[in-house]
């Protein structure tokens, strides 16, 4: 099989070896694998804490800052965007759109209305979520390349939008945004500007979250609709499968794991304006879904570690920076095209040719390629 | 009419293409509890009344009534959950779910959990998941496939997944079955195999409608035929009549012309 198409699938010895683990895990008792999720969660915390780890991974900047952004707002990204990439197989390039209103949301109401972070955060969530529902009611009847390029505009719109109104403060964006209450006296619960652990520790804990909610919703009739319909639409809908229910499902939740990464954005930046937002953002999250392995959480999560980490240490070659990325990401999807660390059922699908992420992957290489070109 | 109501009743069925006339003016009724096969020369229309009765295609005019309900012009998940389940001509399974999650999607069909009830695995949510997940063995066992439970779908050899394929649309508690060419592709003794099951599943209380090529099969295990071609129903009764009404055999060996 491999002889013949020898470009595609190229091996990754350590990538088996994680499988292999991954199988091992499978078969472990519940309460040994609570203890290993315990183990990678503390592990996970200790990472800004570990000395000398900083100098290793990012020489020119600050490890704790580059760990909570990009790195951890990515993941929470790259997780949202998942649902609708990786389990509905929609091709979403305006994820971005949900990221913004959840800042603008922490934004405009904690400066406006004095609200506080926990409060702001269902409001927002719920607020994401309604963006979902309107953008996915009338689009989501469109399929493939059209639902791509609907979704790209309401990326754009939402940017846009927050460019020409006063109460998103134009261009200049809004300021002064509230950080999260920190507790008196507790310095790793002490939000403010020097102080980064605490937001790291925050996205940990909203990470942590939403894989627990993504991990139940894959095991349920949901994730299994999702499934269905990724793999055919039409059948799906005919085993009784509401597809178009569930899509617009995957696109709120996406929306309100995205809109969350928006909250604890402007909180840590304490100051938006609509170019945090760009185009390139929705591009760069999708690339993490896409390469890590769409559709497996694991692989997301190192996809989005990757694609917030390498621009980071390749600072050195300063202006060629991003094309490199750019060379790495198109190199990875002529080699690599099911992602570092795909789902099992995701690879299958792309050994047989059908609604793969090959086909993404050209598709994200060509979109990435020409936002370059734009700049 | 104190008629009792038929099971599935197709009155006056045209679907139009463009300019083309796929079905025209069609009568037909299926009566609970029988095997009831459509058959007809490749291009008929037969799969387009399967299309219409599970509501991917909307009747240019007339109306499909499903135990006294009108079901033309509701969406396909709808009609699935009205009671009418159906396989395709071109097997289209999920492939790469395995074989009992394939089946388990059919069993949601009459579920109503979701996403609040996965993530806070509210009671009714996991009722659900226990019954689907029971239903859909009991279903493998049926069709003889258990033991692949676990297995992706696209591994299975070619009959057995004909048959997940009719285990899946069982899993939707249909009233209505409707295979399509289930037999395509078969060697003789799965062939046989087929007609057991098919009358298995009748037993089961579940009416049969099927499309089907192979002349055996149909006139082996149906208690109805119907016969369309170009869109029209030509003949219409028992295997006996249906086989040597002239039309039929006109339809399907050609005209016999007079100049022979």
């Amino acid at each position: 099989m491999s002889s013949t198409k020898p470009l595609r699938g190229i091996k990754l010895p350590w990538i088996k070896t994680f499988e292999t683990l991954g199988t091992r895990w499978q078969r472990l008792p519940t309460s040994a694998r609570w203890v290993g999720y315990l183990a990678m969660v503390l592990l996970a915390l200790s990472l800004p804490s570990i000395p000398g780890l900083g100098d290793i991974m990012t020489p020119g900047s600050s490890w704790e800052r580059v760990l909570f952004y990009p790195i951890g707002i990515y993941i929470l990204l790259a997780l949202g965007l998942n649902v609708v990439v990786g389990y509905a197989g929609l091709l979403d390039l305006g994820f971005v759109a949900f990221f913004a209103i959840g800042a603008y949301t922490m934004a405009i109401l904690g400066t406006e209305f004095g609200m506080d972070f926990w409060l702001v955060l269902p409001i927002a969530i719920a607020v994401t979520m309604l963006a979902g529902l309107a953008l996915g009611t009338p689009t989501l009847r469109l399929r493939g390349d059209y639902l791509a390029i609907v979704t790209l505009g309401f990326g754009e719109i939402i940017r846009v939008t927050a460019t020409n109104l006063s109460f998103t403060g134009g261009p200049r964006g809004i300021n002064k945004i509230p950080r999260p209450p920190s507790v008196e006296g507790v310095s790793w619960l002490t939000f403010s500007i020097s102080n980064v652990k605490p937001y790291y520790y925050l996205v940990i804990f909203f990470i942590v979250l939403v894989i627990i909610g993504l991990k139940r919703l894959e095991r349920s009739r949901v994730g299994r609709s999702w499934a269905a319909i990724r793999e055919d639409e039409d059948a799906a809908e005919l085993m009784g499968v509401p597809t178009l229910t569930f899509k617009l499902w995957a696109f709120t939740v996406g929306a309100a794991v995205g809109g969350t990464a928006g909250v604890l954005y402007a909180s840590f930046q304490t100051a938006i304006r609509p170019t945090d937002f760009p185009f390139i953002l929705s591009a760069t999250v999708l690339a993490a879904v896409v390469l890590g392995g769409a559709g497996n959480i694991p692989g997301v999560i190192l996809g989005a570690f990757l694609v917030g980490w390498v621009p980071e240490v390749s600072r050195e070659f300063s202006q060629y920076r991003v094309l490199v990325f750019g060379a790495v990401l198109v190199a990875l999807m002529i080699f690599r095209p099911q992602g570092l660390w795909p789902s099992r059922i995701r690879q299958a699908e792309l050994k047989q040719g059908e609604g793969g992420i090959g086909q993404l992957g050209g598709e994200v290489g060509a979109v990435v390629a020409q936002a370059e070109d734009n700049r | 009419m104190s008629m009792p109501e038929r099971l599935l009743r197709i009155d006056d069925v045209t679907m139009q293409f463009g300019g083309l006339t796929a079905v025209n003016a069609l009568n037909l009724h299926v009566d609970e509890g029988e095997i009831f096969a459509l058959i007809g020369p490749n291009g008929a229309g037969k799969t387009t009344v399967f299309n219409m009765i599970t509501g991917v295609y909307t009747p240019t005019s007339g109306d499909i009534v499903f135990l006294g309900t009108r079901v033309n012009g509701l969406r396909p998940h709808k009609v699935t959950r009205q009671g009418i389940a159906r396989t395709f001509q071109n097997i289209r399974l999920f492939d790469n779910m395995t074989v009992l999650d394939n089946v388990v999607v059919g069993t949601h069909a009459g579920h109503r959990s979701s996403v609040a009830g996965a993530l806070f695995g509210l009671p009714r949510f996991r009722r659900e998941e226990r019954q689907g997940r029971e239903r859909a063995m009991e279903l493998l066992e049926f069709i003889e496939i258990a033991d692949r439970g676990g297995d992706a779908a696209r591994n299975l050899p070619y009959g057995d997944q004909r048959r997940l394929e009719i285990a899946r649309a069982l899993a939707t508690d249909p009233k209505l079955l409707l295979l399509d060419e289930p037999a395509a592709g078969m060697n003789p003794s799965e062939k046989s195999d087929l007609m057991a099951l098919i009358r298995r599943i009748r037993d089961t209380g579940v009416t049969v409608l099927l499309i089907e090529h192979d002349m055996g099969l149909v006139m082996g295990v149906s208690d109805r035929i119907a016969v369309i071609d170009f869109g029209q129903k030509i003949a219409d009764g028992d295997p006996l009549e249906v086989r040597q009404n002239p039309d039929v055999i006109k339809a399907y060996l050609g005209e016999v012309s007079d100049a022979s």
